[in-house]
């Protein structure tokens, strides 16, 4: 007897350690650093047109798209697979919103487009100067902005006049960003195990230390419950179950980046570690598709309603 | 990545739920908390009723007079007696959850035909005799001595947070049968009779002002060496068999209860206007977000238990020294003793100054969830076994 299997399947694996093969080959360490050494105010574009299409052609952004449709025709419990491989990757870019825009704007599927959204809220849209679309866009071409500087190196920031509404990819747009956060939750995880281990102070590895250890076991208990959260809601889809996978994966990736700071400790505040683009993507992601103010109101409507 | 139950399965959940909307309605009153004969006979009288319909043991293997459940069976069975508001399995837990499942797992053929039927049928009643007062999170510094004599051990020590003590029948015991070994390698398991001469339970006033913990003093208590489970200087491994149980499907039934109680308390906060101060409502619906996550862990972590017999292959797989097992029971423990917590202290935000009430449910279950971290293994306990078992970091020195 089988029962509930809520783990991947094989060919989920499969494809997971596909994309995870493809990332590590194409946007391992070196080229992350490179990426961010070339970006700022005068620098060129972020994202890799080249890896973009490699992506494309590898089904990242037509997973879900009908094969009548020239997709993969696959659902969200793979495509969250995938994107949480592009949250560890820290690779750059508007993926969900390219992903989003596979089968509504030309080009995207196949990842001859890169397509941004208004995903943000407040004014800002995230890599206008390099997208060919934007998603909740009124019509074409683009429109124009003002470049701002942005906290995170690797999500150049545009200032517009006009704002589009962006509600119908909402949910969806939630629960990938919360994926590609568990991916990025479980990296930093990695990399403050890995480096507490390695680092000695007061004649042993500063991870035997108990004080460290709870910091990195508050790390994985947050990624393993938001990582759940996510898995289910790529299942059922429900609205409730998505708002509280983006509230718990948000949590997760941001205060596992913070405590994996911590426990860099003064390497962990350079610019050379890779922990601050951790946080600082962190920080982009949860402000994407909604608030947390709207997740919790959302589940706190459904909660009056369950049971009566 | 499947949420969906087998036909079995949705079967075995209809015939558990019919059962139960006919047998509850017929249940006696609940005896007041204080009352622990009448709270003996409660639990036992709702064991009897499982026991007649084939639910007694479900997830206890067949030849151990189980049911041999899966993993998944078992988790419908805890979420439907709950959501139906069934008795709790009250002072049948050692029993069910600690003792019996040692036994049927490293007890001779005899032992378990003497022990085994009678906690399927809620006769006997087990109580818990690991913690000392000076042997806590470091269970394996005990220090309850046992003696060879002849035929019996003679043991002398003391015991404490022992539930059911006052009316239980019989005592897992952990005691010391070799003090010059390593500690994990000089314990051995017991089963002693409450009513044997030398013991004598003293009742333990908790904060919330019930006696729902008592010590056990130990005073030259003779034990048969047939009461051994294990072989002697083993009952540290024996043990281990026992806790992974409780780290396991244990929470089930308390996950369905939050998110109930969540709901009761929304609409609480919706009478008495406490619902429109977002801070409080926003606080409310992440926890809904929360206690929804734990359920899929819960869920997850059977999916994951699926295929692997229930008791007996657990035994096997795990190391023989030292060993704390339920890792992923650690990870979910933590998270949800915090999340059952917050639950409690977002209760008397909503109740405002009736919180301060005694008689208040809530502030009773409020006084409650403060051992939730504690119990079981410490939060900090957890996160070293989370740490070094799970992260493979360093023991410190």
């Amino acid at each position: 007897m089988r029962g509930v299997h809520f783990q991947p399947t094989e060919d989920q694996e499969a494809l997971r350690a596909g994309v995870r093969d493809l990332l590590a080959g194409r946007y391992g360490r070196e080229e992350l650093r490179a990426s961010v050494d070339g970006a700022g105010p005068a620098g060129g574009p972020v994202v890799d047109r080249g890896l973009w299409r490699e992506l494309g052609e590898a089904g990242f952004f037509a997973l879900r798209l009908p094969e009548a449709e020239g997709g993969v025709g696959l659902g969200l419990p793979e495509a969250v697979l995938v994107f949480e491989e592009a949250g560890r990757a820290l690779l750059p870019g508007p993926l969900v919103a390219t992903h989003l825009a596979a089968g509504v704007v030309p080009g995207a599927a196949a990842g001859k487009a890169v397509v941004t959204a208004f995903d943000l809220g407040g004014d800002l849209v995230a890599y206008l100067g390099e997208a060919d679309a934007v998603l909740g866009a009124s019509g074409e071409p683009p429109p124009a902005g003002e470049p701002v500087r942005s906290v995170d190196p690797l999500t150049p920031l545009h200032r517009v006049a006009a704002y589009g509404d962006v509600s119908e990819y909402r949910a969806t747009g939630t629960l990938l960003t919360a994926a590609l956060q568990v991916g990025s939750a479980l990296r930093t995880l990695e990399l403050a195990v890995r480096y507490a281990a390695e680092r000695e102070q007061f004649g042993q590895p500063i991870g035997a230390f108990q004080a460290v250890k709870h910091l990195c076991a508050g790390m994985l208990v947050r990624a393993e419950v938001a990582r759940t959260a996510v898995y289910a809601a790529a299942v059922t889809a429900a609205p409730g179950e998505i708002a509280a996978a983006g509230l718990l994966a948000d949590e997760a990736a941001v205060a596992g980046a913070r405590d994996c700071l911590q426990v860099y400790g003064g390497m962990g505040f350079t610019w050379e570690a890779d922990v601050h683009l951790h946080l600082k993507r962190a920080w982009v992601r949860a402000g994407q598709w909604g608030t947390a103010a709207q997740a919790e109101e959302l589940l706190a409507e459904e909660l009056l309603a369950s049971g009566s | 990545m499947d949420l969906t139950y087998t036909e079995e399965e949705q079967d075995f959940r209809a015939r558990l739920r019919a059962w139960l909307a006919v047998v509850l309605p017929g249940l006696p009153a609940r005896p007041s908390p204080d009352d622990w004969p009448g709270r003996r006979a409660y639990d036992a009288g709702w064991q009897r009723r499982l026991y007649d319909a084939g639910y007694a043991g479900l997830h206890w293997p067949l030849d151990a007079g189980g049911r041999g459940a899966t993993p998944t069976q078992h988790l419908i069975f805890l979420e439907e007696t709950e959501r139906a508001g069934a008795p709790y399995v009250g002072a049948n837990f050692v029993g069910l959850l600690h003792a019996g499942p040692t036994i049927a797992a490293e007890g001779t053929a005899e032992q378990r035909a003497r022990w085994l039927p009678p906690v399927l049928r809620g006769d006997e009643v087990w109580c818990q005799g690991f913690s000392e007062p000076d042997a806590g999170s470091d269970l394996a510094s005990l220090r309850t001595r046992a003696v060879r004599d002849g035929d019996a051990y003679v043991v002398t020590g003391s015991k404490v947070w022992t539930s059911h003590a006052e009316v239980a029948d019989w005592c897992e015991l952990l005691v010391r049968t070799d003090p010059d070994a390593p500690k994990h390698r000089g314990i051995t398991w017991l089963a002693m009779p409450m009513d044997a001469p030398g013991v004598t339970v003293r009742p333990l006033r908790t904060l919330a002002g019930s006696a729902e913990f008592a010590e056990v003093f130990l005073d030259e208590v003779r034990v048969p060496v047939a009461n051994r489970v294990g072989a002697e200087n083993d009952g540290w491994r024996v043990t281990m068999v026992t806790l992974s149980f409780e780290r396991g499907t244990a929470f089930v039934g308390e996950v369905v209860a939050c998110r109930r109680t969540l709901g009761e308390l929304a609409r609480r906060a919706k009478e008495n206007g406490s619902w429109d101060d977002p801070v409080l409502r926003r606080r409310m619906g992440r926890l809904y977000g929360e206690f929804g996550a734990l359920w899929r862990l819960t869920q997850w972590n059977v999916s994951e238990a699926m295929g692997v017999p229930p008791v007996r292959a657990k035994s096997r797989t795990r190391g023989s020294s030292g060993g704390v097992p339920g890792t992923g029971g650690s990870v979910f423990k933590l998270a949800y003793s915090h999340a059952r917590q917050e639950l409690y202290d977002t209760a008397a935000q909503v109740l405002g100054a009736g919180s301060l009430v005694l008689d208040e449910e809530w502030t009773l279950d409020r006084l409650s969830s403060l051992s939730y971290t504690i119990a079981a293994g410490t939060s900090q306990i957890q996160r070293n076994i989370v740490a070094e078992r799970i992260l493979g970091l360093p023991k410190g020195r």
